[in-house]
């Protein structure tokens, strides 16, 4: 099943509100190897909001997306401040672009990553790659 | 350290085990079978468990804040996920290895050319920093 020609320009509910506390940043960085010092987030940190934010886009049943049938295939990060614990951080993300290659869905998505204030913390972009159903 | 455009930084390696990527799965949120059972890895056509991409990721943006002296100063890090890094369910793991070359420094900022390897192999597409200079 292909995925809804119509996704692109799509933008999707904000997630829910993610409280972001030294005890999460610590999990993260120990199962990364890095140390937290009670300061900045590691660098990818924001993938937990914005990997909600992303299956939400896959689990939406309008999308006709198959989840295991998705790869990420590309990830980038940009970011106006690093995430610090106190943070309440929620992503809203957009489809930018939808193209077909090789019989799979190239699905570019960009969640946009702000605090309580909506100010903007980070901008996630993220490739997927949704592959047919081999025969 | 102090960063000038063609200086080649210290190579970093990180050891990556299975127990590793149960741990990056609970603290991530990313479940994914594939990046722990062999049986749900191998029906989906990959010789065995594979480790999260985000989670090699992870390892280079470390890689990066340990060449920054600091976390936080990351602008800018993105890649693509070109080949799965396999981790055999052993004691020993597998070996990820990242090189990095300053390509650029301007005022402000500081861009960082990244060579993520497992096994020999490139496992990450173009991976790239962009530093806030120090």
């Amino acid at each position: 099943m292909a995925v809804d020609p119509s996704l692109a320009g799509r933008t999707f509910p904000a997630t829910p509100p993610y409280q972001v506390t030294g005890e999460r940043i610590a999990e993260f960085a120990a199962a990364t190897g890095s140390t937290y010092d009670g300061g900045p987030a590691p660098a990818t940190f924001p993938i937990v909001v914005a990997f909600a934010a992303m299956t939400s886009l896959m689990e939406d049943p309008s999308v006709g997306i198959e989840l295991h049938h998705v790869v990420h295939g590309e990830q980038r990060f940009s970011y106006t401040r690093p995430v610090v614990a106190g943070d309440e951080l929620s992503a809203t993300l957009s489809v930018d672009s939808l193209r077909q290659l090789g019989g799979a869905d190239i699905i570019g998505t960009r969640s946009e990553i702000v605090d309580a204030a909506g100010q903007p913390v980070c901008t996630a972009y993220a490739t997927l790659v949704h592959k047919e159903e081999r025969p | 350290m102090s960063f000038e455009a063609g200086a080649v930084l210290p190579e970093q390696q990180f050891r990556v085990t299975r127990a590793d990527l149960v741990r990056y799965a609970g603290a991530s949120g990313d479940r994914n079978p594939i990046h722990w059972s062999d049986r749900v890895a191998r029906s989906v056509g990959l010789p065995g468990v594979i480790a999260h991409g985000m989670f090699t990721m992870a390892l280079a943006g470390r890689a990066v804040d340990t060449w920054a002296g600091e976390p936080g100063r990351i602008r800018e890090l993105g890649c693509k996920f070109t080949k799965p890094v396999i981790v055999p369910d052993d004691d020993e793991g597998t070996t990820v290895t990242v090189n990095g070359t300053v390509s650029e420094v301007t005022d402000d900022t500081v861009r960082i050319t990244l060579d993520v390897r497992c096994a020999g192999e490139k496992v990450l597409g173009m991976p790239k920093a962009v530093l806030a200079r120090g």
